[in-house]
């Protein structure tokens, strides 16, 4: 819940340049989607506001000071891999959180603290509808059932910002939808500030309040890598009116879409 | 009716014949699998039998080749009868000693690796610090520091143990920390986003997630541990199974020779068996139930 202002973000990886001069200024509670071809470096992005990857220059700040350059809790992240814990069951996952956040020399909580965690990690399955997995582990787990898993761990974690990497990339289109409205649900429940990375130009205007599309704006052709991308189309969404065919279509074409059609029927659903 | 492909009945009365198939994907039934790991068994064994009896058949005193009955009752007389001298019964006085060097060797050995491989693998500091000195170390034949260790901690247990801890410990070391540098930093950077400090992830994330890795390292290392401790028997040592079969050896008593191979074998193949079943009882997740 908290606003989030990039100035003059670059980043680079020695001569290739990836990012540059992106600004941008989020308010709380305000659902952005990041767009843009493969490799535009809209996950180096993401990964900058996560605290994993240090920017070559510029600042961000999230609330009212610069992030430090390591993942904190004020930031919760959903990976589309690897995003929930193999060793751990589905209710040791969620329990997880509480035994992290003490921070004690064990590692874990005892007595009422943990009765307590035990509650709220039984109402969160409970509320993302994986009451009857408690006890398995990731492994024995369905792709959908591992993000649910994976979003409600990091909600109990009651990050100012949520960041997703995809993270429904790899489920199936149904499964996608049921998603869709568990994450939108979610949102509105708990109101924090959603940054969401996505390949799918339907799930970007679905979903977000603001569409943000990443491209190249200046070309080398000697040297394609030595312009990065920045931020190329802002779009804010009217929460009632949503995007129009128009504006879909517009995204799907600066990106490179091949099925803008497919992504407007998603944003219709 | 007409529906039917022509030919569909010629189909369907066709005999059952097996596929030709590639030989990487011809499967073997659990009859087949059974008889087929039976047979070098099964080879050795015959070609055992019927080049001992032509021995024995020549000449009936002849030590190279003992018969089964012959080792069989020099096993028991070992493992039975007290020994003359020392009133200890032999082959379980020497098992016992034997045991204890392998497996302080083995514990040291791990109990390093855990330590070691977890802070080279999970502190960028202390990678830079240790890891070019284990990689080096690794690379010393550890036989070659046997003398050493006879010269620096005398002729008694420490410097077996330190041999085999040595001999196998570098190698464990550098494993671990490979596997820990292996994780997902997807994960690593989710239990910072839920507080993880950088104890409470070796303690939750970390060492859970070697554990696996550990017991197989455990595993491979007890080969050239057994290797260390017959070794180091072998040169100075009052008992031991290693020291029994190099002692014997003197007056060609392959009849004690052999059961005490194929007795250590059997104790390796139990350990083996063991470490296994602790795999999955420890870390259930890691060994998810195959579909048949």
């Amino acid at each position: 819940m908290s606003r989030i202002v990039v100035h003059g973000l670059e980043k680079s990886y020695g001569d290739a340049r990836v990012l540059e001069r992106v600004n941008v200024t989020a308010e709380a509670g305000e659902f952005l989607s990041l767009v843009g071809a493969s490799g535009c470096g809209k996950s180096t992005f993401l990964r900058i506001l996560l605290g994993q990857e240090q920017q070559s220059g510029g600042v961000v700040v999230v609330g009212d000071r610069p992030i430090v350059p390591q993942p904190t809790t004020q930031r919760g992240i959903v990976f589309q891999r690897y995003s929930v814990f193999p060793h751990l069951t589905a209710l040791q996952n969620l329990l997880l959180v509480e035994d992290f956040r003490s921070g004690g020399p064990f590692g874990r909580v005892f007595g009422v603290r943990r009765r307590n965690a035990r509650q709220e990690a039984e109402t969160m399955l409970e509320r993302v509808g994986l009451a009857h997995a408690r006890d398995l582990y990731p492994a024995s787990l369905s792709g959908g059932m591992q993000q649910r898993l994976a979003i409600a761990q990091t909600l109990l974690g009651r990050p100012q910002i949520l960041l997703l990497d995809e993270p429904f990339g790899a489920l199936d289109p149904g499964i996608r939808v049921e998603m869709h409205e568990l994450l939108t649900e979610l949102w509105t429940e708990h109101g924090m500030t959603v940054v969401m990375v996505t390949h799918d130009i339907g799930e970007a205007f679905k979903l977000g309040t603001r569409v943000l599309v990443f491209d190249k704006v200046r070309h080398d052709r000697q040297f394609p890598s030595a312009y990065g991308a920045t931020i190329t189309y802002d779009l804010k969404l009217d929460r009632k009116n949503r995007a129009s065919p128009q504006d879909v279509a517009k995204v799907a074409a600066m990106v490179g879409t091949t099925r803008p059609d497919s992504a407007i029927a998603t944003t219709a659903s | 009716m007409n529906a039917v492909p022509e030919g569909g009945a010629d189909v369907a009365r066709a005999p059952r014949r097996r596929p030709r198939l590639r030989l990487i994907n011809a499967t073997v039934s659990r009859g087949g699998a059974l008889f087929l790991g039976t047979l070098p068994f099964a080879a050795v064994a015959v070609a055992y039998l019927f080049a001992s009896a032509q021995r024995l058949a020549v000449n009936p005193s002849d030590k190279l080749l003992p018969s089964p009955a012959q080792m069989w009752s020099a096993f028991l007389d070992l493992a039975t009868v007290p020994d003359k001298r020392s009133g200890d019964l032999i082959l379980w006085a020497d098992t016992f000693a034997s045991l204890v060097r392998l497996f302080a060797g083995v514990s040291v050995a791990t109990l390093a690796a855990l330590c070691l491989g977890v802070a080279i693998g999970f502190i960028p500091r202390v990678r830079a610090f240790l890891l070019p000195f284990v990689t080096v170390v690794c690379v010393i034949p550890p036989l070659a520091l046997l003398p050493i260790l006879f010269i620096a901690l005398g002729l008694g247990e420490t410097a077996k143990i330190t041999l085999i801890a040595l001999g196998v410990a570098p190698v464990m070391v550098r494993d671990i920390a490979n596997r820990v540098m292996e994780l997902p930093s997807e994960l690593v950077a989710k239990a910072q986003t839920l507080g993880g400090n950088s104890w409470t992830m070796v303690l939750r994330l970390v060492l859970p997630q070697v554990t696996p890795r550990l017991i197989t390292c455990v595993r491979l290392a007890l080969g050239p541990a057994w290797l260390f401790l017959i070794a180091a028997e072998a040169i100075a040592s009052t008992e031991g199974l290693g020291y029994r079969i190099f002692l014997v050896r003197r007056y060609l008593s392959m009849d004690v020779i052999l059961p005490y191979v194929a007795w250590i074998t059997l104790l390796a193949v139990i350990t083996d068996w063991l470490l296994v079943r602790l795999s999955h009882v420890i870390s259930p997740w890691a060994h998810p139930v195959q579909d048949k």
